[in-house]
């Protein structure tokens, strides 16, 4: 293996391991929230008659937990452990780092205690209030600080393409963060939004797009770019490939948002321009899924026996599948279907289980022997059974969520002979049951994965240093 | 939009699209420096990167949706241009009912070819059911009430726009009445109930009576007054106390607290000696109401339905309480 001749490099890997570890807990955390919520929409009693576990209150909990919490953690530990292993160069600015892992578990901590409260900006993936708000942009900058400044450090004159990706997540989430969250407060933990009408609903969906396209997708595909080839070890199959598609996606994606808010009161303009970029975006987005899959090219044959590069090309599978759909479910006439029903709902987890989730777990798969001075995981056959568990209830989420999705779309523009509407909406809540059901099993399966992967961690940085041998020295 | 956001708006639309182009087209020709399929000679902690050309059904495609996206474009137009279509979902400008209405004749008048999404629907759905409502219009809501046809349409109607707060049954919740039984507030006529739907209610005058009744201790032996109307039994004492109070209340609720209805008033006072609580018959919710008063509303709904429309659902809701 080539990555023997850079140990000379004393790489920061400390603060790899703590972002490492949370990102499993706060998987479990984040995913186990949404069980129970989408246990609460068929047996509602399960808030039990307390404000602080009603839906309305977990439900942010649940979005932030699982893409600040999980996600955003993740990224940290990759990002850092990606930039020092492609740029030979330790971490820039010492302390600066682990400030960044104490200071963004402190905003999580903050997130999970005032949302059940009941403190909520009101904007979707930024409901945390403007003091939390502050913390989040303090931390982001000194994460820039130290990402940009290992860049500086780095020994090659390149940039690898990992770190164009991370760069420009953590640029443009910085932005993104910074606009929406721009308020009057009015109190400690209350503040209403600087920006009027349309206009607020549009800065929401840009940064709430963009929180998908920069944090969701270019981040990950910083991920993506090094573990993909590190774990297949393969070269990447295109460099230019990565550079059209990389400046093609940054530069659409910041454009969709309005796609969210087709037929209502934003002008028909910027609803034809979100909806046109949406469309064009569906091209670059296929240029990551095909630059990672077609890295496997002459190593398929690893799929059988490697269950964390199975994680890694399925989630590519899942990123193409969803940057598919999503182009689709922009396009205006697809939008009347499909918006305010499940279908939305699957879509948005097909990208977050299938895609987010499952390069994360092979990203983490990949990085605990190394980051615990151990050959291997503790068991590849967990590994596997937690690859069939996760899939399976991915599987059971999108599909019952597309049924139910279109069901509720095509129930709601039923239209009678008078020109009455066919369906009151209880109706169409009540035909929806059986498959809130099949998605909740399919979150029960999540978790279950979560819980393995955890097990599995704990008992591999628990064994004995070195004591775990690579599969084919074993 | 003002000339300058116009030209910003295009400027970056526009510039995006061709900037993809022209990428696309840099990345089509072989700029690296090293053969196809090579690799590009630099390796970061073990990768290498190969530099292999752009999958061409890819590039294609790629191609294909930026010529479409300046078509859409020309057709459906950008910042203060409306495209060649001319299309527009609504009238942006419109602010109200009337104005809409007024701006669709226009439209008509000139024959322009311009009429805005919203209107088109409008008048298609109008020319399509409007007929079959006229009909329905014709008719006295006593007969359609009888007309199982009829009933349908308006119970979808209801289902629609009225169980939000009545309930998909009528049975109506805290707040809301019961549509289903004979205790009215307003009055069960088809006249009335027509007459409630068009124009709405807004209960005149369930005010905070606390202060008037002189503090807690009035409250709560009128409450007892009150409770006792419907047979309960109460502690004497403060039943008595609060009769004398009671005066305050007969304006409304009448003497004997048989509500407005029954003394021909239009003010939409319950009657108090039934067993039907509108916000609610327990101690607590009665003390409640009287300290802090009611103020229930119901919206009117001509100018959202229509006047035919809700004669159906009038029919609809005078069958409920027929035997």
């Amino acid at each position: 293996m080539t990555q023997s001749n850079t140990s000379a490099v004393d790489y920061n890997f400390d603060v790899v391991r703590q972002f490492t570890v949370m990102t499993v807990i706060w998987g479990i955390v984040g995913t186990s929230v949404g069980v129970l919520i989408a246990a609460q929409l068929i047996w509602p009693a399960l808030n039990f008659d307390t404000p602080w576990l009603t839906y309305s209150r977990l439900r942010p909990l649940h979005t932030n937990a699982v893409i600040f919490a999980f996600g955003t953690s993740a990224l940290f530990a990759t990002s850092y452990y990606v930039v020092q292993r492609t740029c030979q160069a330790r971490l820039f600015g010492g302390k600066l780092a682990s400030f960044t892992f104490w200071g963004w578990q402190a905003v999580i901590v903050a997130a999970v205690i005032s949302l059940p409260l009941g403190y909520n900006s009101t904007k979707e993936y930024a409901e945390l209030e403007w003091p939390i708000d502050i913390a989040i942009t303090i931390v982001w900058i000194c994460y820039a600080i130290v990402f940009f400044g290992t860049i500086v450090k780095r020994k090659s004159s390149h940039i690898y393409v990992a770190n164009w990706f991370f760069g420009g997540f953590i640029l443009t989430v910085a932005m993104l963060h910074l606009v929406n969250s721009m308020v009057i407060p009015v109190s400690a933990m209350k503040s209403y939004s600087i920006y009027p009408g349309a206009i607020d609903a549009m800065i929401q969906w840009w940064y709430g797009h963009n929180a998908v396209g920069f944090l969701l997708t270019a981040g990950f595909l910083g991920i993506m770019y090094y573990f993909v080839p590190k774990q297949a070890e393969r070269p990447v199959y295109s460099y230019r490939l990565s550079i059209v598609h990389f400046w093609a996606l940054i530069s659409l994606y910041i454009w969709a948002g309005p796609h969210h808010l087709h037929y209502t009161a934003l002008p028909d303009w910027a609803q034809s321009v979100g909806m046109v970029m949406s469309m064009v975006l569906f091209l670059p987005s296929w240029g990551g899924m095909i630059n990672g899959i077609m890295t496997l090219s002459g190593a398929w044959h690893k799929l059988r026996s490697d269950p964390i590069l199975r994680f890694l090309i399925v989630s590519l599978s899942f990123y193409g599948m969803s940057t598919f759909e999503g182009p689709m479910m922009a396009i205006k006439s697809v939008n009347a279907l499909s918006h305010y029903t499940d279908w939305t709902v699957g879509h948005v987890h097909s990208g977050a289980l299938g895609w987010v989730a499952m390069v994360t777990i092979g990203a983490v798969y990949h990085l605990i022997p190394i980051l615990f001075n151990q050959g291997r995981m503790y068991s590849i056959r967990l590994i596997n059974i937690h690859f069939w568990i996760h899939t399976t209830g991915i599987v059971l989420y999108i599909v019952a969520m597309w049924i139910s999705g279109v069901m509720q779309g095509l129930m709601w523009r039923a239209v009678n002979t008078d020109g009455t509407l066919t369906y009151s909406f209880v109706e169409s809540l009540t035909a929806s049951y059986p498959f809130y059901f099949i998605r909740f099993l399919g979150g029960v399966l999540i978790v279950s994965g979560f819980l393995l992967m955890a097990y599995n961690m704990f008992k591999t940085i628990g064994a004995k240093d070195g004591s775990l041998k690579p599969a084919e020295e074993a | 939009m003002s000339t300058f956001w116009n030209i910003w708006v295009w400027v970056l639309s526009i510039g995006t699209l061709v900037g993809c182009f022209l990428l696309l087209r840099m990345c089509l020709k072989n700029f690296a420096g090293v053969e196809e399929g090579e690799s590009m000679g630099h390796t970061f902690d073990g990768i290498e990167e190969l530099n292999n050309p752009l999958p061409k059904w890819w590039s294609t495609f790629f191609l294909l949706t930026i010529i479409w996206a300046f078509g859409y474009i020309a057709l459906y137009g950008l910042g203060n241009w409306t495209g060649l279509l001319g299309w527009k979902s609504s009238n942006q400008g419109i602010l109200n009912i009337a104005e809409s209405k007024a701006q669709t004749v226009e439209y008509l008048k000139k024959d322009s070819g311009v009429l805005v999404q919203y209107d088109r629907e409008m008048e298609q759905a109008d020319a399509k059911y409007g007929p079959i409502f006229d009909a329905y219009a014709a008719r006295s809501i006593e007969d359609l009430a009888t007309d199982a046809e009829a009933l349908k349409v308006g119970q979808r109607l209801y289902l629609q726009n009225c169980s939000q707060c009545h309930g998909s049954d009528a049975r109506g919740t805290t707040g809301f009445p019961n549509l289903t039984d004979k205790d009215w507030l307003y009055g069960g006529t088809p006249e009335k109930i027509k007459e409630t739907l068009l124009y709405g209610r807004k209960a005149v005058g369930m005010m905070p009576w606390a202060t008037v009744l002189g503090g807690e201790e009035g409250v709560k032996e009128v409450a007892a007054y009150v409770i006792s109307l419907s047979g309960r039994s109460v502690n004497a004492d403060l039943a008595k106390a609060g009769k004398a109070k009671f005066g305050l209340c007969a304006g409304c609720h009448g003497p004997d607290g048989q509500g407005s209805l029954a003394l021909g008033l239009p003010m939409g006072a319950p009657n108090l000696s039934d067993n039907t609580w509108l916000y609610g018959g327990s101690q607590r919710a009665i003390e409640e109401s009287i300290r802090n008063g009611r103020a229930g509303v119901m919206p009117a709904w001509k100018a959202i339905l229509g006047e035919e429309k809700v004669h159906v659902v009038s029919a609809y809701i005078y069958s409920l309480s027929q035997d």
